[in-house]
């Protein structure tokens, strides 16, 4: 009962750093309202996003009907915008829990044994973060085949690599502390020292970790969709800019183009935001500091 | 060890990745679904015993080990396959489109890192001013948009809107421009895809820069040179910029990756002839063929300018001519 109090007592202060850093408030906002809108999107989306309309409502300017206008198939930019949130965080935090969960683990298994495991590990994390990621990527999902989850999984095979070495670094320091070598004394075994004791230690950094996942994770499927490769049934954001530049008319319909670019660019500086602010906040000597 | 070993270990550890991404791309290639031969020849009135010589033709009728060893023959005298949608090889097709690339790229890359680290170097030297705090939150915000989204924003505001700059491609269609008209016209083109990978690239090295900057600022010769009374500027152009400029070198090796993605990006945005808008050119076509030679090319140039800045970096840092 102790052990759980003071986790909370831990949590909270560290909450409460986050959110008195200016830089974790604001992106902390921005994203709930984003999180909010693909809660609420079959409530705030007004119709069908994919849904073609008449011919007649063809490329429409913002009105009364269409709040953000029509594209060229007569669908509604504002359902479009509002359902598209949905993609982009379930991409964002799918890809990243999958990303950090395998990094965490290779860097754990590899950090924790090294010599050979370590060696054999380390050069398939070396020979990954060497690769060009968003070619490979490209690559990937091409041969794949369109769908949110192949985006999902091609993200991820790409980018656990980078925890898996943060986190590996971080449990080499942390397997010569004095309490794992207690714990080692009387009798745990390795399954119980990685699990128990080091992992409980590594949590903030997986965290930390994990936003830093979402943004990239964001940004990658922006990308992948605006070149033509997501799933063209399910319209995000990305795929909202490929139908604009495809169509060969974004010059005369700002309406189209202005919305996805902004909700792209606003989540992504909101994660790095956090991001920054996160890391801020686990700074060794950052709590002293505030006063905590 | 010293100096000889480390260069060997480089190559060898360069060699290896090499032959590591030659297997990675045999492997994605063979899990592309459908037959590749119906690919090139969707028409459907081509006779199956036409289909079953073309497979003859490439070797597909081999077993896999077979294949690979006809795949890594192939791509040891320079054949990379036939590109389905230009019916050419691919090499021809890749080759074609290089030069245009790396003049994007290395205009781009030389005013971006000229300016990240001048930037990021007098921001960390001013660390803890308004300065410092504005040049900072600039760099994090232009770091996080992406090329793309920044790409159609200038494209809009400054080619359609404030037509001052052209929709795209690298020179005037059927201008017959010559010497320095021409150079003039290409630069008027490059102006927009260069400055939406310069905005990412420059947000980058300021940060890198300046917290590289940060470290060395603390260390005690850079108090010794205080004490002895030199200037300032002296101080951050001699003693200071010079080790902190040690870690940036690393990263641009690192950086080229992201580079790619870049250039990806703009090339397609603005039309430039390049092998990165023949990478958007081969997904909406699925040329599988053309996109794993581009793969190649961009995964070989990656592991190639590693190798080169490695070495770049154990001629310019002397502990590693003494220690590993």
């Amino acid at each position: 009962m102790n052990r759980l109090s003071n986790k909370i007592e831990k949590l909270s202060v560290f909450l409460r750093l986050l959110f008195s850093h200016r830089m974790g408030l604001a992106g902390f906002s921005v994203i709930s309202l984003f999180v909010l809108m693909a809660i609420f999107s079959s409530f705030l989306g007004t119709v069908d996003p994919a849904r073609t309309g008449a011919v007649e409502n063809i490329l429409k300017s913002p009105s009364s009907g269409f709040w953000f206008g029509t594209d060229d198939l007569a669908r509604d930019i504002w359902s479009q915008t509002i359902f598209g949130s949905r993609i982009s965080l379930t991409v964002g935090f799918v890809a990243a829990l999958i990303t950090v969960i395998s990094g965490t683990l290779v860097g754990l298994v590899a950090g924790f044994y090294g010599k050979f495991v370590e060696e054999v590990l380390m050069r398939i994390v070396d020979f990954f973060m060497m690769l060009p990621e968003l070619p490979l990527m490209i690559v990937l999902a091409a041969v794949l085949g369109p769908s949110m989850w192949n985006i999902i999984l091609v993200v991820s095979l790409v980018s656990w690599p980078t925890t898996a070495r943060v986190v590996r670094s971080q449990v080499l320091s942390l397997k010569e502390r004095p309490f794992v070598e207690a714990s080692r004394c009387i009798g745990a075994g390795s399954l119980r020292l990685m699990f128990g004791e080091i992992l409980p230690n590594v949590i903030p950094l997986m965290f930390a970790q994990a936003v830093i996942m979402i943004t990239e994770a964001i940004y990658a499927e922006a990308v992948l969709s605006f070149l033509g490769l997501g799933d063209p049934t399910s319209i995000s954001w990305g795929m909202m800019l490929h139908f604009a530049f495809e169509s060969g008319v974004i010059a005369r319909a700002m309406w189209w183009v202005v919305p996805p670019i902004v909700s792209i660019v606003a989540l992504i500086v909101s994660f790095s935001l956090l991001g920054t602010a996160i890391s801020d906040v686990l700074e060794p000597g950052y709590k002293e500091k505030k006063g905590f | 060890m010293g100096l000889k070993g480390f260069i060997l270990r480089k190559v060898v550890a360069a060699c290896l990745t090499i032959v590591a991404i030659v297997c990675v791309n045999f492997v994605i290639f063979r899990m592309a679904p459908g037959d590749p031969v119906r690919m090139m020849f969707r028409d459907p009135r081509v006779s199956a015993e036409n289909l079953q010589e073309m497979r003859q033709t490439f070797g597909l009728d081999k077993p896999l080990s077979g294949q690979f060893v006809a795949y890594v023959k192939g791509l040891a005298h320079g054949n990379l396959g036939l590109s389905f949608s230009h019916r050419r090889p691919v090499l021809e097709v890749i080759a074609q489109k290089i030069p245009a690339t790396l003049i994007l790229v290395v205009t781009a890359l030389m005013i971006a890192i000229f300016l990240g680290v001048a930037l990021g170097a007098l921001s960390g030297w001013k660390s803890g001013t308004k300065l410092d705090t504005f040049v900072l939150t600039a760099s994090l915000t232009m770091y996080s948009i992406p090329t793309f989204a920044l790409g159609i924003i200038l494209l809009l505001v400054f080619a359609y809107h404030i037509a001052i700059f052209p929709l795209g491609g690298m020179a005037t269609p059927a201008s017959l421009l010559e010497g320095p008209e021409l150079i003039w016209d290409v630069l008027w083109h490059m102006f927009l895809p260069a400055l939406s990978i310069v905005i990412w690239y420059v947000g980058e090295y300021v940060l890198l820069t300046r917290s590289s900057m940060i470290d060395v600022m603390g260390q005690e010769y850079i108090t010794t040179a205080y004490s002895k009374g030199l200037k300032k500027f002296r101080i951050l152009k001699n003693h200071a910029l010079r080790n902190a400029l040690l870690p940036v070198v690393t990263i641009t090796g690192v950086n080229l990756g992201f580079a790619v993605a870049g250039v990806i990006e703009a090339e397609t945005v603005f039309s430039w002839p390049g092998v990165g808008r023949l990478v958007y050119d081969a997904v909406s076509h699925r040329d599988y063929p053309l996109l794993q030679g581009v793969f190649l090319l961009f995964a070989f140039s990656v592991v190639l300018a590693n190798l080169v800045i490695d070495l770049i970096y154990g001629y310019i840092d002397p502990r590693i001519k003494v220690s590993t």
